[in-house]
């Protein structure tokens, strides 16, 4: 069953069409990525499936809810994770996901933190202020409160952006452990590496378009291509 | 260009911003526009006092008295019968006197014998600002020039008068006819002393309490984008209303906790307005009664929902932590045009244009109101709730459109001439 389908979805700013026409769909446990250069229609695409954004014509299902329709339906089973997110500074890290978790557990929201406490794995660090937090830090910390939810569908905008080899692996490694339990992962990346070692399907977008789909393997199989980003050359060449 | 000129250059192109000259010269039309409509102060003090005399004696000092009355005012009523007190009153309040004045039978009589004679003065007061009372001060200085050209009578006469009385022959008897009220002892100088209290702490208490509140909610808002937070807090599961009446209930009690603050810095001073000197306020009839508190008390709370859902809006629009700053000053520019007005004028005595613009900004009423019930003009202060409970509602309203609109997150898009386009994202 798909968890997410896209049908011809079209997002204008104004004039500009942002994203024009796409289409797609992710299957229960899936890690789709959205991979293109920047300004291509990612975040737009990510935005707008997380109710951020207004459709401006097409149509998103996810899971049994419209998308347009009932947004409020969709916030309780999504997770968004925006590429340049940040906490509320003058909280610790348990607090915020304490924060969080409020939202979607009332009445026993410490399992949910629990869980969140041991994603980030921070140690002692997540009862000090956010503020005192390193670039990595407080990635993990979002990390840990996007995940925490068991979302049905994680949203994730350029997950390791900016962050160190050892840190990005880290959460690399999350976001496959979470897969594996269940979330369907719809993340996007300019790193194209990245996206090739994580995604079980990807797309690649460019203009607001998708030019290619399919398994990483499939592609490179097709475009004779050692990786993805020799296929994502070829493809918009 | 040296690199002094480079950096000045550059510096005066930041600072030499629109935010940083509008408020400025906002503030500058501001002072302006009150001033030419409060009129010119030196003009009405030199101005003549409208007045109005009855003079039921016929000897020589009285002769004196209604002599200088007459040089120095615009004598609009005369008689000599003090049953005509009545109709003297109503031609004065026709013709926007200032007082009757009422000069007894035995007024020389009872000098002449070594006792103080009786001026009796019935005020006619407009308004409690502090420059409705300009006119009443007007008319206080000729009393005293009466006093002193009688005592000059009685001493180069040689009368044969105590020094007492030389020196004071006269005493003055006050009755203020303000707002539908007989106010028995005391002059309109004397009510404005002891209504001072409200006319200045009251309007400097909410416009802290606006301002202070109000930047709370945009500061609010605009960290929320500063921060990065605001994208996350929006695909939470939370209604948009829940959102922005969260923000607004948390600013409002924040603002009503600095409220209690300044009123607790206050109380002595407040308590010096229970009791202004000889003169009970409760004898007068004017203190507030528990219902009158209840519609005092809604309309300072309606406000303080209607300025913070209006910032709540502005709030929307700031990009960051500085623009907040920047939006933070059409509140204060709301909060002190009433501040100023409430201060010195009433609302009674205002032109036509301030009045509507006085009553347009939803936060006047709360600043109007303790004086418009102490004088039981109810249909002030309810039409003030209603009105500014439905300017509240409309800046919710608004600030939850603009929550479920893509405005939030995204800039304008500005189209530019000849087709082209401009996009903006914050």
């Amino acid at each position: 069953m798909a968890v997410v389908d896209v049908n011809n979805l079209v997002k204008k700013y104004g004039p500009i069409e942002a994203v024009n026409g796409i289409s797609f769909s992710i299957n229960r446990g899936e890690i789709f990525g959205l991979i293109g250069p920047n300004g291509a229609g990612k975040t737009t695409t990510l935005r707008v499936l997380s109710t951020l954004l207004k459709i401006t014509s097409g149509s998103i299902k996810i899971m049994e809810f419209d998308l347009q329709k009932e947004p409020d339906e969709v916030r309780k089973i999504i997770s968004y994770l925006p590429e340049d997110a940040g906490a509320y500074k003058n909280l610790s890290g348990r607090k915020y996901l304490e924060f969080i978790a409020n939202f979607f557990q009332q009445k026993n929201p410490q399992q949910m933190v629990s869980r969140g406490i041991e994603i980030a794995n921070l140690g002692e660090r997540i009862d000090d202020k956010v503020d005192t937090y390193s670039k990595g830090m407080m990635r993990k910390l979002l990390v840990g409160r996007a995940i925490m939810t068991e979302p049905k569908l994680a949203i994730l905008d350029e997950p390791t952006s900016g962050l160190d080899v050892n840190n990005a692996q880290e959460i690399r490694r999350l976001v496959k452990s979470t897969a594996r339990a269940g979330t369907t992962v719809l993340l996007s990346s300019h790193n194209m590496l990245e996206v090739e070692f994580m995604c079980d399907r990807i797309a690649l977008i460019s203009n607001g378009k998708i030019v290619e789909e399919g398994t990483p393997s499939n592609l490179m199989q097709k475009y004779n291509a050692k990786n993805i980003e020799e296929v994502f050359t070829q493809v918009v060449k | 260009m040296s690199a002094l000129g480079n950096i000045l250059k550059k510096e005066a192109r930041e600072l030499m911003t629109p935010t940083t000259f509008i408020p400025i010269i906002l503030i500058a039309i501001m002072f302006g526009t009150l001033g030419n409509a409060f009129g010119n102060i030196e003009e009405e003090m030199q101005e003549k006092p409208v007045i109005g005399i009855i003079n039921s004696d016929e000897g020589n000092l009285s002769f004196i008295t209604t002599s200088i009355i007459q040089n120095y005012s615009d004598v609009v009523f005369k008689s000599n019968n003090i049953s005509e007190k009545e109709k003297g009153l109503e031609e004065l309040k026709d013709k926007e006197g200032v007082a009757l004045l009422i000069i007894p039978s035995d007024f020389s009589e009872r000098i002449l014998n070594n006792i103080p004679s009786e001026i009796e003065i019935n005020w006619i007061m407009k308004g409690a600002g502090i420059l409705d009372s300009i006119s009443s001060s007007v008319v206080e200085n000729l009393v005293y020039i009466i006093n002193r050209n009688l005592s000059i009578e009685l001493i180069s006469t040689n009368a044969t008068v105590n020094a007492t009385i030389a020196l004071n022959p006269t005493y003055r008897n006050d009755t203020t006819y303000f707002k539908g009220r007989e106010l028995k002892g005391v002059s309109p100088g004397d009510i404005t002393n002891i209504l001072s209290s409200q006319s200045t702490l009251i309007p400097i208490v909410m416009m802290m309490v606006i301002i202070m509140a109000g930047s709370t909610v945009i500061s609010s808002m605009a960290l929320e984008k500063e921060n990065k937070t605001l994208e996350t807090l929006l695909t939470l599961p939370v209604n948009r209303i829940s959102i922005v009446a969260g923000k607004i209930i948390a600013s409002a009690i924040i603002g009503l906790i600095l409220a209690v603050i300044y009123m607790i810095g206050y109380s002595n001073f407040l308590g010096s307005f229970e009791i202004s000197g000889q003169i009970n306020i409760i004898d007068l009839g004017l203190y507030l009664s528990p219902s009158d508190f209840l519609l005092l008390g809604l309309s300072v709370f309606v406000t303080l929902i209607a300025a913070l859902s209006f910032c709540m809006l502005l709030g929307t629009m700031a990009k960051n932590y500085k623009s907040a700053q920047t939006l933070t000053f059409p509140v204060t520019l709301l909060a002190l045009i009433p501040m100023f007005i409430t201060m010195f004028k009433d609302f009674d005595t205002l032109p036509i244009a301030l009045k509507a613009l006085l009553f347009g900004i939803p936060f006047s009423h709360p600043m109007m109101a303790p004086r418009a019930l102490l004088f039981d003009d109810y249909l002030l202060v309810i039409s003030g709730i209603i009105y500014v409970a439905i300017f509240a509602i409309i800046m919710i309203i608004l600030a939850v459109w603009v929550f479920k609109t893509d405005r939030l997150l995204t800039g304008s898009v500005r189209r530019k001439k000849k087709g082209r386009s401009l996009f903006k994202l914050k």
